[in-house]
């Protein structure tokens, strides 16, 4: 198959990439090794939006942190994907630290982040009542924000999709060649040709741009675990609470997400394995032992779900974002560690751009940029509600009780473009079984309907992978 | 707006018996809401046997035991709606309620019986360390794939957790050909009923592992195996006493949650040891004129006390609408609290009110620990009004103590009814 772009990775970054490629007149492919877009390091991390004062000034994580993040609401609601600007506080427990906070707060002002405050222990508190005693002063930035990662990952997806890029799900690649003309690309489903490549693997992005160029990089995969909380949880916090890094480690946060849960985590154990996201004891208690310090009654008796996911290092530290010196015409875009969610939209407009210009790709007259999600019956008012019920019934047919999600979201989430082909793919969509039972009720009811819409016995379906069979007949 | 004089949220066995009871007290303006497409809740997928001992003196199956119920509804005629689920209800009584056919509805209830019953923790409550593959299931939506919709949810399974459907799943997967490696059980004694035991455990030779748990779970796609491991006396695992298991399945049966959702959404004050709401000796809630029963009031071992509950519920909804009409002369006293203490967990009710109460109430709580030779004692103050010798209870099995209004009147001054245990001396 010959294609002028293939973007390796369906990822956020991956994403991005593929639907700011999509604006231009050039056949792009996108391969994803796994049964769905957003599989990765994208589907398990803090779900935020940073500010941008973490970066060190100059550095390509400080720069396309604070693009990205003003992107962010103009794209939420171009793609409607939830995102919202609930700021964000880093925490100082001591006088000792105040200096650390003075310098972030500095570097937070040369990196460009708009609105940074200050703040005393009781303005803090002002904002946030349930800060833990210990908290001595905080840095407030209004531009911090929360983000849905699977709706934004999906609804690039989808956009991209719609404006030609095709997508080749579990289709790994396992070699690429450089040709004269490009490069040629084994996978597990057979051949692909492209003038351009975009390597955006995530945690292999390392392994990918090694078969091509000598300039060799090293990603050194970091675990982080984080427990996910009750919806009763709900307003404990308002804003995104980080900790100083200092005397206690990188710390960890506490945040609200987008739909209502509280978060906490992570932790940052390096390891080798690129595929092992399983949690631990200790990484779990950590976290909650290191949250109480930030915020103090957190509920930890509504805990609904704990996990882990991995971010991709990079042993330079930087994000590495461009075409490889020694590899013309391929593209990375790897390390992308955290703020890596942050920077998406941004690092997708600069590769893309890049790879435009070199293969001279001219802008599409019929670019379609907006895009509708999934709706959400439940979130409608009652008598939009009500109509959506009479013209399509599946909508009244309520299958997860706890998220209030109806069979015609589920369909829905199955039929789209690049829809759903596993439980896991129904619920990164529709938030199916993400409740409080954690799909105890729904899990055969959306089993049944997985089956029927995709005509797959229910002894093939799968949880994710491949592999991932849910039940054994 | 449509109104019905009572509405019952929940077509399991307590919704099924408080329609029933309602409309015998001479209600006829009744509505059952089931948010399953069928009445019955989980007694449909409980096709073992064991149910109706005490309501019916003879041994049913779960749909057995159903459909006695579902037959009584149907022939009183009492109306009721499936694939209804109810998304909320107000301080007014007023129940939004969404389907497919009808779509969103309000209901107006002069008067309300909660029967939503209550769901299994999940894995992620449990805070259980691991990976996270398919093949990890709670005991009750393996027993829906398996029993309802046909399905082996595995070939070799280990279970967490020793309440009742775990037990009943172990048996299940050995009848179907699967391999229960073992059940392992945090707590140093069981959480499910003594006969399960000993019916489905050791009848098929499955080790019971009381003071273990789950420290490790493996597998990419599917479950490779898991890691138990014994605790100490702060359930926390003893490090060297890790046993690693290959297995293709792993079901939880770690406690059941009433699902209170709808009465948090109401105001109604939950008690923290029922996680059910508060109620009197009516099982009126806080909010007059709305009852609750079964297991969304708390969890009850056996169907039979299920049934005789909501019985009560329903009966006493009938006659909160028959006194809307003629309406009751206050009694004049108040009402008098229940205390459980020294090892009794909770009561259910949790209070009652001696002028208005029946002649006879049945006080239902469940125990901390495993006693043996202990007794139940009741006081009226501090004066001591019963005790029970008890051979051995355990927190798997409900007791009971029943209450006399005589007793009471006798007494006008009693404030607070305290039930505890005692060691035998």
């Amino acid at each position: 198959m010959n294609y002028d772009v293939v973007v390796i990775g369906g990822g956020a970054v991956g994403c991005a990439i593929a639907r700011e490629l999509s604006r231009y007149q050039c056949r792009t492919a996108l391969l994803e090794k796994e049964e769905d877009v957003c599989s990765g390091t994208s589907k398990a991390n803090s779900a935020i939006v940073h500010a941008g004062y973490d970066a060190e000034t100059g550095s390509k994580k400080a720069a396309f942190n604070v693009k990205g993040s003003a992107m962010m609401g103009a794209l939420s609601k171009e793609l409607d994907f939830a995102f919202r600007q609930n700021g964000s506080m880093v925490l100082c427990f001591s006088e000792d630290e105040l200096p650390a906070l003075y310098a972030l707060h500095k570097r937070g002002n040369a990196n460009g982040v708009l609105g940074l405050k200050l703040l005393s222990a009781e303005e803090a508190r002002k904002l946030e009542p349930n800060l833990a005693e210990g908290v001595k002063a905080a840095l407030y930035a209004p531009t911090g924000g929360i983000v849905c990662p699977f709706g934004m990952t999906i609804a690039l997806a989808e956009n991209a999709c719609r404006n030609g890029v095709e997508f080749f799900l579990n289709t790994e690649v396992t070699y690429i060649e450089k040709e004269k003309a490009g490069y040629v690309l084994t996978t597990s489903r057979g051949r692909w040709k492209a003038a351009y490549v975009v390597n955006a693997a995530g945690v292999y992005a390392d392994t990918l741009h090694n078969m091509v160029s000598e300039r060799k990089l090293h990603i050194i995969p970091k675990r982080g675990e984080y427990c996910l909380f009750d919806k009763e949880a709900k307003g404990h916090v308002r804003a995104t609470v980080f900790q100083l890094p200092g005397a206690y480690g990188k710390g960890v946060l506490v945040t609200p997400t987008v739909h209502g849960n509280l978060l906490i985590g992570p932790t940052a154990v390096e390891q080798e394995s690129r595929e092992q996201t399983a949690t631990t004891a200790a990484g779990l208690n950590e976290v909650c032992k290191k949250a109480g310090r930030s915020v103090r009654q957190l509920p930890f008796g509504q805990v609904i779900t704990s996990f882990a996911g991995l971010r991709a290092h990079e042993e330079g530290g930087d994000f590495i974002i461009g075409e490889a010196e020694d590899a013309p015409g391929f593209f990375d875009a790897a390390g992308i560690e955290s703020p890596g969610l942050s920077c998406a939209p941004a690092i997708g407009c600069y590769l893309a751009d890049l790879v435009a210009r070199k293969g001279n790709f001219e802008k599409k007259r019929d670019f379609e940029a907006e895009r509708k999600g999934i709706v959400h019956a439940a979130a409608l008012p009652a008598e939009e509600r009500k109509k959506l019920i009479a013209k399509r019934p599946d909508y009244g047919a309520i299958v997860c009780r706890c998220e209030e999600i109806s069979e015609g979201e589920i369909v829905d989430a199955i039929r789209r473009p690049i829809g759903a082909r596993s439980l896991d793919g129904i619920k990164r969509r529709v938030r199916q079984g993400m409740g409080r039972c954690q799909g105890g009720f729904c899990t055969p009811r959306a089993m049944e309907i997985l089956a029927r819409e995709t005509g797959v016995s229910m002894e093939e379906l799968c949880k994710n992978r491949g592999g991932s069979n849910l039940i054994w007949g | 707006m449509i109104c019905h004089d009572i509405v019952i949220i929940g077509g399991g066995p307590a919704g099924l018996a408080a329609a029933v009871a309602a409309k015998q007290s001479g209600v006829d303006d009744i509505l059952l809401l089931e948010r399953d497409a069928v009445l019955g809740g989980i007694l449909n997928q409980c096709i073992h046997n064991g149910f109706g001992l005490h309501t019916f003196k003879e041994e049913l199956t779960g749909p057995e035991y159903a459909s006695r119920y579902i037959r009584m509804v149907q022939k009183l005629g009492i109306p009721f709606c499936t694939g209804s689920m109810v998304l909320s209800i107000n301080k007014d009584k007023e129940v939004t309620v969404v389907s497919r056919r009808e779509g969103l509805q309000v209901i107006r209830a002069k008067a309300l019986i909660l029967a939503m019953g209550c769901r299994e923790r999940p894995r992620g409550a449990l805070n259980l360390p691991g990976s996270r593959p398919a093949g990890i299931y709670t005991a009750g939506t393996a027993q829906r794939l398996m029993n309802i919709e046909g399905y082996l949810v595995g070939r070799e399974a280990v279970i967490l957790g020793s309440g009742d459907i775990g037990l009943i799943m172990a048996r299940r997967m050995v009848l179907e050909g699967a391999k229960v490696k073992a059940v392992a059980e945090l707590m140093p004694y069981s959480g499910g009923l003594k006969r399960n035991i000993v019916q489905c455990l050791d009848d098929y030779g499955i080790p019971l592992k009381l003071g273990h748990t789950v420290v490790d779970i493996e597998g990419r796609g599917r479950v490779e195996g898991v890691t138990l491991a014994a605790v100490g006396p702060d359930k926390k695992p003893i490090p060297g006493t890790e046993e690693h298991y290959g297995c293709d399945t792993l079901l939880l049966s770690c406690g059941l949650i009433p699902e209170n959702e709808l009465s948090k959404g109401m105001g109604l004050p939950i008690n923290p040891a029922t996680s059910g709401p508060m109620v009197n000796d009516r099982l009126e809630t806080e909010a007059a004129g709305v009852f609750a029963c079964g297991n969304v009031l708390h969890v009850h071992d056996l169907v039979d006390y299920v049934s005789e509950e909501a019985a009560l519920a329903g009966e006493q909804a009938a006659r909160y609408i028959q006194n809307a009409e003629r309406p009751r002369k206050p009694s004049g006293r108040g009402p008098v609290t229940l205390r459980a203490k020294d090892g009794v967990r909770y009561t259910v009710p949790q209070s009652l009110d001696p002028g208005a109460m029946a002649e006879r109430v049945t006080v239902r709580f469940r125990v901390a620990d495993v006693y043996r030779g202990r007794s139940v004692c009741t006081y009226y103050d501090g004066e001591l009004i019963s005790r029970q010798k008890k051979r051995v209870m355990a927190p798997g099995e409900m007791e009971q103590v029943v209450l006399t209004r005589d007793s009471l009147l006798q007494r006008p001054g009693v404030k607070e009814i305290t039930i505890r245990t005692e060691v035998e001396t």
